[in-house]
C-alpha cells in the first residue's frame, strides 16, 4: 500500500485533471473519484498540480545526517593527459551550484603525470584541486579510478558530485557510488539547486527521451549525478585565478591490480567529427534511397559541415552507424543543425535540440521537428536541396 | 562455464509516443520486450557455452509478467532462468536493483562470468550492472564490443570508448556490459521455443533471498523521482515562405546572419 500515493477522497473533487497528468496511467476514475493502481512509480506528478490538494505522495525515511558533507566536487576527466570538455562544462555548472550554495568547488584529478593539468581547473572555477597522480592511474580502469575517486570522496566529503556521462563517467561512477553507499542519476540535462533543503534536482531524459524526469536524493550524501556533455555551458578560463592544488595520499595504488589495460586504440577513420562540428547536415529516411544521401554529402561540402543522420537512415544502411545523432547515437550541439527528409522522432530530438540554430526541410507539416526548428521550410527536399546547392555554388562562382 | 545473463522486461520504447493533447506517454498497445541489449548480452553468454561448454542462467528482476521475457530467453537457448519477483521490489532505484539482483546471483550459487546489456531502453541508465558488480567485489568491464580470448581464468576484451576501444584483461569471475557490435543475435529455435513452454522457472521473494524489506524496492532505493514532464519545446519557429527560390534565397540570408557562409 505505502507503494502508491495516496488519495484524500474526501477532498477529491473528481476533476480528472491527475488522470491526464499521469504518466503512467496509474490514476483512474473509480465512482466519480481518483483512484491509484499498481502502474504509480511515486513521481508525484499528479500531487504536485491537483487544485485540491487531495494527493498524498508518502515520504521515504529518513537517513544520515547530511550536514557533515559540503562542497561541490567535479571529477575532471582526462584521457592521453588531455582533459575533457565535458570537465570545463561542469567545472562551469558547478562554480554555480556552487556559489548558490555558499561552498567550494572542488575537481578530482586522477592518472599519471597530469598534475600540470590541475592548474587550469582552477582558472574554469574550481578552488581546490585534488590529484590523485600515480602511474598505475596511467589508464582508465573501473578498478583504479573506482578505488582513487571513492578514497578523495571518502576524506574530502563533498554534498555533490559531478561527473561527465562519457564511457568513462558512466562507466565507473556507478562503482563509486556503489562504494560509497549513495544515489546516483545518470545522464542529466539539467542540474538545480532546492537551496532552502541544500538538494541537487537532477533532471534527465527516460523512456527514450519521451520524459523527463526530476529526481532528488534525500538522504544520502554526496548526490551523485553524471551530466551528458554539450548540454552544459562552458565559461572562459581566467588566467591567475586563485587556487589550491592539493596532492592526495596515493600508497594504496602500490601494487597490482586484477583489471590490466593492454592498450587504448584510437580509431580517427571511424572519427566523424560530429560531436566538435560548427555545422551539421543529416539526413533522414526522407532521402528515400542510399544515392540520395549524396544530396546531404554535397551540401554539408558546401557548408564545410559534417554529416548527421537519423537510425532510420542508419538503419536503412544509407550511412555508417558513427553518423547517427539521437538517443543511440551521438548528442550534438552545433552553432547550425540542417535537417532534411527527418521526422524528428523523440530519440533522435532528444540528441540535437541543444543546437544554437535548427533549419528543417520537410514535406510533413506535422512532422516533430518543426516542434524544434528555429526556420521551418515546408516542402519537397528534392527540389529545396538541389536549389540551396545550385545557389551556393552560384555564389562561389561569383566571388572568383 | 557458468554463465549468468542478467535481462529485464521493458516497454518497446520505440512505440511509445507522447500524446498531444495531454502530453502523456500512451502506453496502450505497447508491447513489452525483452530489453534489446540484454539480447546481445544472451547471445555472447550462449556462444561461450557453445565454446567452452557449461550452462546459461537468465535473471531478472520485475512483475510476474516478467516471466514470460525469461520463457523467451530459454527459446533463443538460455538452460536455466530464474526470476526476483516480490511486491517489496517495486519502485526499485539502480541501487535497490543491483542489491537485489545481488542477492540472487549469490542464491543462484557458483558463477564464472555475468553478461549485462549496456543498459535499458526504458531507464537508459547504464548503472546496474556496474553496481551489481560492486556489490559481488568482482571486477567489471563496461561497453565491450569484442571477447578476444578466455584463457586460464582470464578474459581478454575490447570495450568500445568514446574515440576508439580499450583493450583490457581481468580474472574470471567478472561482469561484462556489452554493446551491439558485439555480435549478431540468434532467432529462436522451434525446440527452444517447445523447451520454454515446459519449463519450471522458480520464483524468489524477498522471502527467499532472506531480504531485510527495508533495503529493497522503493524504501531501499536512494533516488526519488519528484516530477515527471514532457520534454521542453525550446524555440519559437518561423515559418520560411514563398517559391522553392525564394525561399532557398531567404534561407541562405539566415545563413549569411550567422556568419556560417559569407
Amino acid at each position: 500500500m505505502t507503494l502508491q500515493v495516496r488519495i484524500d477522497t474526501e477532498k477529491c473533487t473528481g476533476c480528472e485533471l491527475c488522470l491526464s497528468l499521469c504518466p503512467f496511467q496509474a490514476l483512474e476514475m473509480q465512482e466519480g473519484k481518483a483512484a491509484v493502481n499498481e502502474k504509480c512509480t511515486l513521481c508525484g506528478a499528479c500531487a504536485a498540480e491537483c487544485p485540491v490538494e487531495a494527493i498524498f505522495v508518502p515520504a521515504l525515511p529518513k537517513g544520515e545526517e547530511s550536514s557533515d558533507y559540503a562542497g561541490v566536487m567535479v571529477y575532471a576527466e582526462q584521457r592521453l593527459g588531455k582533459i575533457a570538455e565535458v570537465t570545463y562544462e561542469l567545472l562551469h555548472k558547478g562554480r554555480e551550484l556552487a556559489d548558490i550554495l555558499k561552498v567550494p568547488l572542488s575537481a578530482a584529478l586522477l592518472g599519471s603525470g597530469v598534475t600540470e593539468k590541475a592548474r587550469t581547473l582552477v582558472e574554469h572555477g574550481a578552488d581546490r584541486v585534488y590529484v590523485a597522480d600515480h602511474p598505475a592511474l596511467e589508464g582508465f580502469t573501473d578498478e583504479t579510478y573506482g578505488e582513487a575517486l571513492s578514497r578523495i570522496i571518502q576524506t574530502f566529503r563533498p554534498e555533490i558530485v559531478l561527473a561527465g556521462a562519457t564511457a568513462i563517467g558512466r562507466s565507473f561512477i556507478p562503482k563509486v557510488a556503489t562504494r560509497l553507499k549513495t544515489g546516483l542519476t545518470a545522464d542529466c540535462t539539467e542540474l538545480s539547486i532546492d537551496p532552502e533543503k541544500r538538494l541537487l534536482l537532477q533532471t534527465r531524459p527516460a523512456f527514450g527521451g519521451n520524459i523527463m524526469a526530476t529526481i532528488i536524493c534525500p538522504t544520502k550524501r554526496p548526490q551523485m549525478a553524471t551530466v551528458r556533455p554539450k548540454v552544459m555551458k562552458k565559461g572562459a578560463p581566467r588566467p591567475g585565478r586563485p587556487g589550491e592544488i592539493l596532492a592526495v595520499d596515493t600508497s594504496w595504488a602500490d601494487r597490482s591490480f586484477k583489471t590490466r589495460l593492454i592498450e587504448i586504440v584510437e580509431e580517427i577513420e571511424e572519427k566523424v567529427k560530429l560531436a566538435e562540428a560548427d555545422v551539421i547536415v543529416a539526413g533522414g529516411r526522407g532521402l528515400q534511397e542510399a544515392k540520395n544521401f549524396s544530396l546531404i554529402r554535397e551540401l554539408a561540402d558546401l557548408l564545410g559541415a559534417a554529416v548527421g543522420a537519423s537510425r532510420g537512415a542508419v538503419d536503412s544502411g544509407w550511412i555508417s552507424y558513427a553518423h547517427q545523432v539521437g538517443q543511440t547515437g551521438k548528442t550534438v550541439a552545433p552553432k547550425l543543425y540542417i535537417a532534411i527528409g527527418l521526422s524528428g522522432a523523440v530519440q533522435h530530438l532528444v540528441g540535437m535540440q541543444s543546437s544554437e540554430t535548427i533549419i528543417a526541410v520537410n514535406n510533413d507539416p506535422h512532422a516533430p521537428i518543426f516542434d524544434v526548428a528555429t526556420y521551418g521550410i515546408l516542402g519537397d527536399l528534392f527540389e529545396i536541396v538541389p536549389e540551396m546547392i545550385r545557389q551556393l555554388k552560384a555564389r562561389r562562382e561569383g566571388r572568383k | 562455464m557458468h554463465i549468468i545473463v542478467c535481462i529485464k522486461q521493458v516497454p518497446d520504447t520505440r512505440h511509445v509516443r507522447l500524446d498531444e493533447k495531454t502530453h502523456t506517454l500512451i502506453r496502450e498497445g505497447v508491447e513489452s520486450i525483452i530489453n534489446p541489449y540484454d539480447l546481445y548480452a544472451l547471445e555472447e553468454g550462449l556462444r561461450l557455452k557453445e565454446r567452452f561448454g557449461g550452462k546459461v542462467t537468465v535473471l531478472t528482476m520485475g512483475p510476474p509478467q516478467a516471466e514470460s521475457s525469461l520463457r523467451e530467453a530459454i527459446s533463443y537457448g538460455a538452460d536455466e532462468a530464474v526470476l526476483l519477483s516480490d511486491r517489496a521490489f517495486a519502485g526499485a532505484d539502480t541501487w535497490a536493483t543491483s542489491f537485489t539482483l545481488s542477492l540472487g546471483v549469490q542464491k543462484i550459487g557458483a558463477f564464472d562470468l555475468i553478461l549485462c546489456g549496456k543498459q535499458a531502453v526504458d531507464g537508459d541508465t547504464a548503472q546496474v550492472g556496474p553496481g551489481l558488480a560492486e556489490r559481488l567485489s568482482i571486477p567489471y568491464v563496461t561497453w565491450v564490443r569484442r571477447i578476444e580470448e578466455v584463457h586460464n581464468g582470464l578474459i581478454r576484451v575490447q570495450r568500445l570508448m568514446d574515440d576508439g576501444y580499450d583493450r583490457v584483461e581481468l580474472p574470471l569471475p567478472a561482469l561484462l556490459t556489452v554493446v551491439k557490435e558485439i555480435n549478431d543475435p540468434r532467432v529462436p529455435s522451434l525446440k527452444g521455443k517447445m523447451r520454454a513452454k515446459a519449463q519450471a522457472i522458480p520464483v524468489w521473494g524477498a522471502k527467499e533471498l532472506a531480504a531485510d524489506p527495508e533495503e529493497v524496492g522503493l524504501s531501499g532505493s536512494f533516488t526519488q523521482v519528484i516530477k515527471v514532464f514532457p520534454p521542453p519545446r525550446l524555440k519559437e519557429r518561423e515559418w520560411i515562405e514563398g517559391t522553392t527560390e525564394e525561399k532557398v534565397t531567404k534561407v541562405l540570408e539566415k545563413l549569411t546572419a550567422l556568419k556560417i557562409i559569407s
